[in-house]
């Protein structure tokens, strides 16, 4: 292991020695850091390759394997503490894992970004706690999150364009918040929240979304539309939900994966993973 | 007035600016124009001494930026005023050229005092009063780019950026405080004598200075505001009540953080060089911790996140420093206490929150 | 100390009018102008050993003999309320006279002093109290003659206390280095090896310089070497030393914020301002019992506990209480709180320094060897800090009020449900940081003034070592202090006091940027929050 870690030093430290000989290309800072283009080629959109986290001691995730198809819309159940929410930590760059391989796409190595760089590569997650801009308004949260050149010297200089504003009502009209668009975002009900979270989601135009408990406090009819919300999604991008409501997920899902310890228990159609033996004993015990 | 249409919801701006502006013609007007024997005289004691005021009220907007937009508390804006002042301080020292104690004209007295034979190397070009200028805002602004690099990038935040501020400005103050540091030791810079050939003790470059510091507080506000009612505002805002969301929707904390905390660094600078000429000394003492923290209370009492508001607190506040360090010095400092305890407290948006506060009441 | 023994020696031995001819020769000698002659007869007169010999050196030593111009007697002079009063050294016959016309002083000068001195020693190696004796050999020490290498062959066979012994050998090998039988020198070096008195490496470093045998000097050379490399280690020893009780300072400082800061999230800038009533309380403790000042101290620990724990539980009351959850703000009015209680200190003790004696039990040495000692001031506060800590783990650990503070700092809500006096505990627990406070105050107050900017000293400080050590970790903070204070102490010597405690501060903030969650961070999700 520690061999591996010094040869791979090595092996960098020459990489980086050949890339300063180049006439062309000397300075990594003067190039604009722009992450490789998403690769679709094999119609995998994300790997999860082997990978392991562990905190003092205790293994939240162990060993995992997890491949989602571009266009896709992936359920994940498991009982708590099965590791999903470590897992969209992994994904999302929140949390480093101690072994294995995250990948976008054929191209895009998620472990060398940091949060923002995944965010911007195209991967858009929804948090269990909704968690908007309290402070400003339902359309600023919107503008905010918008797909847009993100560099400080721009935001301070830029208005919103007639498209952009198109494209913010578009999403308030979806979301079903065009009446509150001027309102506090921190005065919104728990359910108008989740719904903005999912518009955020949506302003960023990500390939890749990642939403965790997404009809938590949703009365039954804000949860069909969700549903209907995220099925439509599928196709265009890639969906992995996280969810508790077995209901929900029956409603929506096509392939589920059951998380167990932090490895993957049972993967393929509800009903497929409800006759698994081992599914019925994690659940239902014994 | 297009240009200016970030201003538009700004009504407590707007009014501000109307009063500084009618202030800056107003007052040296009533000073230089109005006999002394009359009552409306403006004594010129008054003109620096509001001068003075202005250059805090530029310094408490400068940390109102960072503190009421972006949620960075820090006890260590003082140092960014002080090193301003110092730049502006050395500047002049320059000019007093052999009209020193010791006539010598190359070298500032405490340098003839310590023995030194030529000027150190970092006061080189402190002559012109250009480069003085340049460092005034670089100087400040490379610390707190320097520094904010290393915080942000390695998320230091909350109470925990607030301490090493302080600790910043702990240090700064010590190595100030040390002669070899050649910048005047306990004593700092002072007996300044004159500005671009101006005296500084006549009333023309006094009211000069004081219209200065108005100019400098307008312009410093503007550009405050114009910066939170960009989209980058908002992203303040959004960074500030919830930091880790904005890193989930791309965008890269650590810059924004790191270009408004140098920006309101500079302008501290900026303060503190308009400071020194009107109170004609900068010592070590302009570092201390306490400092840093007294102009925090300013923005508190006045209201986080208006600009305005933290205008109206550095006036206020400093008035009655004023006041009571003359007419009852043991009391002041009970009073300085018992502010900052009721204010926080009973008041936690300050007195420009007070009106909206009565109004989501009703 | 030396003196008064042989004062008290004089007084008690008795005063014999024997009339000896050449003794009083000797006498009229010492009026002679040549000092040359003096020190003959400092000689004779020590040779002579009366009873009442030494009581005459010592006159000498101290100024008091006069001679009377006309016949050259020696008298020992004193002088009354009521006149001079001349007592002839040899009769014992007292005058009294009203002016000294008539008489002179007999004068000495530094060489003699010395030499009488020597004499003295010389002459208590038989003295019946050990310690005279012993002083008496460290006399010898400082210049080793051969009469005095006699001397102490004459007496060391007659030595029973085991510590002037060892001394007189040590003497004893130190004057065979000056031997001119060069087998005996070697010997010496080699008996010597090691040993740090001052006096050994002087006369190594002599012997180097004049001997001309090379196997003498490479043997001296050698010894010098082993000295010179165990004084570094001592040098490094008391750094080490100095450090860990600076350290304690800090650590002691720390602790209480540790408690107020880490447990409870409570940002107490006043934190400073508890020390500085600890250190206030120690004051008014010697105050009111000034003639105890032993016990003051032991009187002062808990009642600057209580007083800054009382103090302490008053502000989370009044104040804190309605701020928990806003680091930020309880930042700004502990500050608040701060400026009133330096103010109100400066109002009712006046805004000059306080002094607190420091005990007789405190003060002194514990000498290890020649080189090394450490001071007991130093050496009771790094005690006193390791008795708090150990104290405050055992109520964290072991005490219900431990439990509950440790439940409700985790999940307030939680301990509350489970029956938690969530609000009584914040109190009890911001007393008991308060009061930690109060004592390091005590601590502090042995070191230095006490002042209302006492607190402010030391407020930056305590942060530093509680960000540093990791928060709401006690370990983290003991460790941290004392490395902090080691660091500072061995930067010293190199860089100067003030520019150390920078280059520390620096170094910290540089730290905190590499790891932001100090040297013993909580790990895991609940650190996320």
């Amino acid at each position: 292991m520690k061999n591996q870690n010094v040869k791979n030093q090595s092996t960098k430290s020459k990489n980086s020695v050949q890339k300063f000989m180049q006439r062309d290309q000397v300075f990594d800072f003067l190039t604009p850091k722009a992450a490789p283009k998403l690769d679709l080629s094999h119609n995998v959109i994300l790997y999860l390759e082997d990978i392991s986290v562990s905190f003092d001691g205790f293994k939240a995730i162990n060993d995992l394997n997890l491949y989602i198809e571009a266009g896709e819309l992936r359920c994940i159940i498991g009982p708590n503490g099965a590791g999903k929410s470590t897992m969209m930590d992994i994904i999302t760059g929140k949390t480093r894992p101690d072994a294995g391989m995250a990948w976008f796409g054929q191209r895009i190595d998620l472990l060398e970004l940091s949060e923002a760089e995944i965010a911007e590569v195209g991967i858009g997650r929804k948090f269990q706690k909704p968690t908007v801009f309290e402070m400003l308004s339902v359309e600023q949260n919107l503008e905010l999150a918008m797909a847009q050149n993100k560099s400080v010297w721009t935001l301070l200089r830029t208005k919103i364009t007639a498209e952009q504003a198109d494209h913010i009502d578009e999403v308030l009209q979806s979301i079903g918040l065009i009446e509150l668009r001027n309102d506090l975002a921190g005065k919104l009900s728990h359910g108008q929240k989740q719904w903005l979270e999912i518009g955020m989601l949506l302003m960023q135009k990500p390939q890749l979304l990642l939403v965790d408990e997404p009809v938590a406090g949703m009365t039954h009819q804000e949860m069909d539309r969700t549903a209907e919300l995220l099925t439509s999604l599928a196709g265009k991008h890639s969906v992995v939900v996280v969810e508790h409501d077995m209901d929900f997920v029956r409603s929506i899902a096509k392939k589920v994966t059951v998380l167990h310890q932090g490895s993957v228990l049972s993967e393929g159609t509800m009903d497929h993973v409800q006759n698994d033996q081992r599914v019925i004993e994690v659940y239902l015990g014994e | 007035m297009n240009r200016l249409a970030f201003l538009q919801d700004d009504r407590g701006g707007k009014i501000f600016l109307i009063i500084l502006a009618l202030a800056t013609v107003t007052i040296p007007m009533f000073n230089l124009l109005v006999p002394e024997t009359s009552v409306f005289h403006i004594s010129i004691y008054t003109v620096t001494l509001l001068g003075k005021y202005l250059t805090y009220a530029l310094l408490a907007v400068a940390a109102d930026l960072v503190w009421g937009y972006l949620g960075i508390l820090s006890l260590g804006h003082g140092a960014f005023f002080a090193l301003g002042g110092y730049a502006m301080g050395m500047y002049l020292m320059l000019q007093i050229g052999d009209r020193g104690v010791y006539g010598n004209s190359e070298l500032p007295d405490f340098m003839v005092f310590l023995n030194l034979q030529e000027l150190p190397w970092f006061w080189g070009g402190f002559d012109q009063f250009w480069f003085a200028i340049i460092m005034v805002v670089a100087v400040p602004g490379l610390l707190a780019y320097v520094f904010g690099y290393l915080a942000f990038r390695s998320r230091v935040t909350g109470v925990y950026l607030s301490i090493i501020t302080q600790a910043l400005t702990y240090a700064l103050m010590l190595a100030f405080f040390r002669n070899e540091m050649g910048f005047g030791g306990a004593n700092g810079l002072t007996d300044f004598k004159d500005i671009l050939g101006f005296s500084l003790q006549s009333d023309v470059t006094r009211n000069a200075l004081f219209i200065a510091s108005a100019v400098a507080l307008a312009l410093g506000y503007l550009s405050c505001r114009y910066i939170v009612s960009s989209r980058l505002g908002l992203l303040c805002v959004a960074i500030r009540d919830a930091e880790t969301r904005t890193r989930f929707i791309g965008y890269k904390v650590e810059n924004a953080k790191l270009w408004i905390f140098t920006f309101s660094a500079m302008l501290a600078g900026i303060a503190g060089a308009l400071y020194v000429p009107q109170v004609g000394i900068i010592n070590p003492n302009e570092f201390s911790p306490l400092n840093s923290i007294e102009l925090i209370i300013w923005v508190a009492i006045g209201g986080r996140a208006t600009l305005y508001g933290a205008v109206i607190g550095a006036l206020l506040v400093n008035y009655s420093k004023t006041y009571f360090t003359a007419a009852l010095p043991e009391v002041w400092l009970f009073a300085l206490g018992a502010l900052f305890v009721l204010v926080t407290l009973y008041l936690p948006k300050g007195i420009t929150g007070m009106k909206k506060y009565k109004a989501a009441k009703a | 100390m030396q003196y008064l023994v042989l004062i008290i020696s004089l007084f008690l031995s008795p005063i014999l009018s024997a009339n000896s001819s050449d003794l009083s020769a000797s006498l009229a000698q010492l009026s002679d102008r040549n000092n040359k002659a003096k020190s003959e007869a400092i000689e004779k007169i020590t040779q002579s050993n009366r009873p009442q010999t030494i009581k005459i050196l010592q006159s000498l030593l101290e100024g008091n003999i006069y001679y009377r111009k006309s016949d050259k007697t020696i008298f020992y002079f004193n002088q009354r309320d009521d006149g001079y009063h001349l007592e002839d050294v040899l009769s014992g016959e007292i005058s009294i006279i009203p002016k000294k016309r008539g008489y002179k002083k007999v004068t000495i000068n530094n060489k003699l002093r010395g030499k009488l001195r020597q004499s003295i020693a010389s002459l208590q190696l038989g003295n019946a109290d050990p310690s005279v004796r012993k002083s008496a050999v460290e006399e010898i020490f400082k210049k080793i003659t051969p009469g005095n290498v006699a001397l102490l062959n004459e007496y060391l066979p007659k030595e029973n206390d085991v510590n002037i012994r060892t001394l007189m050998q040590l003497a004893l090998t130190i004057s065979e280095l000056s031997s001119d039988d060069d087998s005996i020198t070697l010997v010496a070096i080699k008996k010597l090896d090691g040993n740090l008195e001052p006096i050994v490496r002087n006369t190594l470093n002599q012997l180097v310089e004049e001997s001309d045998n090379p196997t003498i000097i490479a043997a001296a050379q050698e010894s010098l070497k082993s000295i010179k490399s165990q004084v570094k280690f001592y040098d490094h020893m008391e750094t080490l030393y100095f450090g860990l009780s600076l350290g304690s300072v800090l650590a002691l400082a720390g602790l209480g914020l540790a408690i107020t800061f880490g447990v409870m999230g409570v940002i107490n800038m006043a934190h400073g301002e508890l020390i500085m009533i600890g250190a206030y309380t120690t004051y008014v403790i010697q105050l009111l019992m000034p003639d105890s000042i032993g016990m003051s101290i032991l009187v002062a620990i808990p009642a600057a506990f209580i007083v800054a724990g009382l103090v302490g539980i008053l502000m989370e009351r009044t104040v804190i209480r309605h701020l928990y959850g806003r680091p930020l703000e309880t930042l700004l009015a502990t500050f608040g709180i701060s400026l009133i209680l330096q103010q109100a200190v400066r109002s009712i003790f006046s805004p000059l320094n306080r002094t607190v004696i420091t005990p007789e039990w405190m003060s002194g040495t514990l000498d290890v060897n020649a080189i090394f000692s450490l001071t007991w001031n130093r050496l009771y506060i790094i005690v006193f800090c390791i008795m708090v800590f150990i104290t405050l783990i055992m109520i964290m650990k072991k005490t219900p009020l431990g439990l509950q503070v440790r439940a409700v700092s985790q999940n307030r809500a939680m301990a509350r449900a489970m029956g938690v006096r969530s609000d009584w505990v914040d109190a009890l627990t911001f007393g008991l940081g308060a009061g930690i406070a109060g004592v390091a105050g005590v601590a502090l107050s042995l070191l230095t003034n006490v002042g209302p900017n006492l607190g402010q000293a030391y407020i930056i400080d305590s942060f530093m070592v509680v960000v540093f050590g990791g928060v709401g970790n006690l370990w983290g903070t003991l460790v941290a202090g004392m490395s902090l204070g080691v660091i500072n102490k061995v930067l010293e010597p190199w860089a100067g006091a003030v520019l150390a405690k920078i280059l520390v501060l620096i170094a910290i903030i540089l730290f905190i940027q590499k790891r932001p969650r100090g040297l013993f961070p909580q790990r895991g999700r609940a650190a996320e929050n």
